[in-house]
């Protein structure tokens, strides 16, 4: 695969043939390209929050394109809670060899050692340990100033209230009562030590603005999100995939095998496929454009009261 | 219930009008929209009913929803401002208190809503929102009619250069429909946008509550009202155009990822470029050629505002964050003093003679404010006021730079003209300002208290007159209409 990031006379890439941008998809990219120089430029230290999801990829294709010719000038981070898809973790392999990428990957040793996961210990407390306190680990780990995140205000209703800027305190604290006005596209970036900021360059973007982009550009996804002949069981109203070794079928659960997708990714046990036969792009948009319920529906961390988000988000959950 | 929803959603397919409409290609950039009025006009109401008319509210959104508000209005359906009112303070208190950023679209175009806060004392988060919006929808009660707040914050959207306006009266169905109330309000309000300078204006009667004439008409309620519905008015809404004016690049970072390349990366906030133009780097002067136009995707031979590039130039020179890359001809106005307005955004205000970063674009450097009056809205008037300026206050000031400042005036170019204020003991935000124009010194002819005898042809009068440095401060001037000769004579009694 031809290397964009070690070239940097951009007369030496092959020319693109792919049709322009629409304005609409044009101006989100511009506005996520400024943000990512900016906090660039500003910080001492930041990170990019890679979650290998679809918002991820189009966060670390943005990224690349902010910095061309130049290579993405700061580290991924992947917080690996052990129970990720196996399709999740080559794919991010892929592409840290591909692009030249440095990742970071950070298990929190802590529930490591204790053998935390969704079903010995709840999903509730393996999210805290497994992802909310393992990002608060890395990041003072890193001691990073600045962390890009992936987040959309279109999601949820208390990212909706998010800046781009997003002020947190030492401890990784939020306090969505008291952030900082944000006007025009001026960030104020001005924190003291051991503060830090996260940032939000899709902030503006839709689930379909992500999907055309995707399209648009190109770019590629965990193959997770076509649908393909897996095994799985219904659970709580949820379609659990089935094929890894650490699962056991409940009582009376009969293991069905189908074509099924995924909206979003996460913890192969928190995360609900969907039935489906969009095995391209195409299909896959196409069955979005029609959808009556949101994204996260699949996802059993947002089902459990309201309020759940802004309350994981004050503690430090992205 | 993933699966059944998915299913019964790709069954309905060919009976479901709507799925056109998502799939309807919008062939321009989002228009960004503010709702704003007082506490309990409506706002979060009107944007859960655009949202939900819209259908941009999922399945399982509606079921949390009714399922939290366990309350329904008494149409049947959920409350519509907790699709808005995010935050458990929010819910818990039944305000809003931070600007929430919504997303719908119809088949003709898609919008950024910013639904902000109507209390005082979140004014600030208002301003946030209005920052960025190309159009202002003004939420009255029709019982209510124009309050201080919603003249305060039509006189911030028009600070902040929103030139369009749609006055929704809304509640109308609590006004029996009356003509009449429709008619003064609306006259009213246009009088008021009117001073502020804005003529854009649209007022509609509503009921953001039972939904009539907001995505859909309101049927025979109002035979009398022809006019448009809010989103047939959002929809032919234009976006505010970059500028007029010339290039500007702020320069955000130098992009060096080897001996051989050496380029300069930012979002294009005016004008355009090409390969071959002339530039000149501000502050220094020095001028150079553009040798090429980088982004990610081709080399360009052409960049316009709003594209984020990178720009590589002819020759060595030194460029660094903060610089603005700016074509030869109209280029900004350079300086260490320069006229704003501003609005206090923190509880401490803004001191006069205290040292404030002051950050526009990329660049960021020291400022010392000095208020000059602040604005009265009761009146409307700009009243002399030289003390600190207390949060939520709208003031006019000076700038003065210990270093070179580069701006063009807000109403040239909102992106170049704009800054913020940030406090070095917090590091809180606490103003946003529109830079009016450069001040001239005149040699070091201002001192407080004293005045000055001009005398002036009567056409120079006239246009200095017209200046809105002038008209701010009209109440401070003596003006008289002689002839040359006596003009000769006064003058030399003073000698
Ligand atoms: N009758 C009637 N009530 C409305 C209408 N719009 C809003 N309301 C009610 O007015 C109250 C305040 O609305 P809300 O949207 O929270 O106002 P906000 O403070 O401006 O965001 C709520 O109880 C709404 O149900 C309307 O058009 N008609
Ligand atoms: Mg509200």
């Amino acid at each position: 695969m031809h290397k964009h990031t070690s070239e940097f006379d951009p007369h030496l890439k092959d020319p693109v043939t792919k049709p322009p941008l629409d304005p609409h998809l044009k101006a989100l990219e511009n506005e996520a390209i400024h943000i990512f120089r900016e906090v660039a430029a500003e910080f001492e230290n930041p990170v990019m929050l890679y979650s290998i999801g679809k918002d991820s990829s189009v966060l670390l294709h943005l990224a690349r394109k902010a910095f061309f010719p130049g290579r993405v000038p700061f580290p991924l981070l992947h917080i690996d809670t052990g129970w990720k898809f196996p399709e999740m973790i080559a794919f991010r392999d892929e592409m840290a060899e591909r692009f030249d990428l440095d990742l970071v990957v950070y298990t929190n040793p802590r529930g490591q050692e204790e053998g935390i996961g969704p079903f010995s210990h709840g999903s509730a407390y393996h999210t805290d340990v497994m992802k909310t306190e393992a990002l608060r680990q890395a990041l003072d780990a890193g001691k990073y100033d600045a962390a890009f995140g992936g987040a959309r205000r279109d999601e949820e209703a208390s990212r909706a209230k998010e800046r781009i800027y997003s002020f947190r305190t030492p401890d990784h604290k939020w306090d969505p009562r008291n952030q900082r006005p944000e006007l025009w596209n001026i960030y104020n970036g001005n924190i003291r030590r051991g503060e830090s900021v996260r940032a939000f360059p899709l902030s503006n973007w839709t689930e379909v603005d992500i999907w055309r982009y995707i399209q648009a550009e190109n770019i590629p996804l965990p193959p997770l999100y076509y649908a393909k002949n897996r095994k799985f069981v219904e659970r709580d109203g949820m379609l659990m995939w089935a094929e890894d070794p650490r699962f056991q079928p409940l009582q009376g659960e009969q293991i069905q095998e189908g074509m099924l997708r995924f909206r979003t990714l996460g913890c192969w046990p928190l995360t609900g496929g969907i039935r489906s036969t969009a095995t391209t792009l195409d299909e896959v948009i196409a069955e979005l454009e029609i959808a009556t319920v949101s994204e996260r529906q699949g996802r059993a961390i947002d089902r459990d009261q309201a309020g759940s988000m802004e309350k994981k988000k004050r503690e430090g959950y992205f | 219930m993933t699966a059944p929803a998915n299913t019964a959603a790709l069954a309905e397919v060919q009976e479901l009008p709507e799925a056109e409409a998502a799939k309807a290609v919008r062939d321009s950039r989002p228009l960004r929209l503010i709702t704003c009025g007082s506490v309990d006009d409506g706002k979060s109401t009107l944007i859960g009913r655009l949202l939900w008319d819209t259908k941009a509210v999922k399945e399982d959104q509606a079921a949390a929803l009714s399922r939290d508000s366990g309350k329904q209005n008494d149409l049947g359906l959920p409350d519509f401002a907790l699709l808005l009112d995010g935050l458990q303070a929010e819910r818990e208190q039944g305000i809003t208190i931070d600007v929430a950023y919504r997303y719908f679209s119809t088949d003709r175009r898609s919008f950024i809503v910013a639904d902000t806060p109507g209390h005082e004392q979140y004014t600030r988060n208002m301003a946030t929102g209005a920052s960025t919006a190309d159009l202002a929808v003004l939420l009255v009660d029709a019982r209510a009619g124009l309050l201080e707040q919603t003249r305060r914050h039509a006189t911030i959207a028009s600070l902040m250069g929103i030139k369009q306006f749609v006055l929704a009266v809304n509640k109308f169905d609590l006004v029996s429909y009356d003509k009449s109330v429709f008619d003064r309000i609306s006259h009213e309000f246009k009088e008021l946008a009117l001073s502020l300078g804005v003529r854009q204006i649209t007022a509609i009667p509503m009921s953001a509550l039972k939904g009539e004439n907001v995505v859909y008409g309101a049927g025979t309620i109002m035979p009398w009202y022809d006019g448009p519905t809010l989103v047939q008015a959002l929809e032919l809404a234009t976006i505010r155009t970059a500028t007029a004016g010339g290039f500007r690049l702020p320069v955000q970072r130098v992009s060096r990822p080897g001996e051989s390349f050496r380029g300069y990366q930012g979002t294009v906030a005016g004008g355009s470029i090409k390969p071959g133009d002339s530039v000149a780097i501000l502050p220094s002067g020095m001028v150079a050629n553009v040798k090429q136009i980088v982004t990610f995707d081709l080399v360009r031979n052409a960049a316009v505002a709003g594209d984020a590039i990178t720009l590589v130039l002819d020759r060595q020179v030194d460029v660094s964050r903060g610089d603005m890359i700016v074509s030869l001809d109209g280029q900004p106005m350079t300086g260490l003093g320069f006229d704003a307005q501003l609005v206090a955004l923190q509880p401490g205000g803004i001191e006069p003679g205290k040292r404030y970063w002051l950050k526009a674009g990329s660049r960021r450097q020291r400022v010392v404010v000095q208020p000059v009056s602040q604005l009265e809205l009761s009146s409307g008037k700009w009243k002399p006021h030289a003390e600190t300026l207390a949060m939520n206050a709208i003031g006019k000031v000076r700038l003065s730079f210990d270093e070179q400042a580069i701006f063009d005036a807000y109403e040239q170019n909102r992106a170049t003209g704009a800054f913020i204020l940030i406090d070095p003991d917090t590091n809180n935000t606490v103003a946003g300002g529109m830079v009016t124009a450069k001040r001239s010194d005149l040699g070091g002819i201002h001192r407080e208290g004293e005045r000055v005898l001009l005398s002036l042809p009567a056409d120079l009068a006239e246009e200095l007159m017209a200046s809105e440095a002038f008209a701010a401060r009209r109440d401070d001037v003596d003006i008289r209409r002689i002839s040359g000769q006596r003009s000769n004579e006064i003058f030399e009694t003073l000698e």
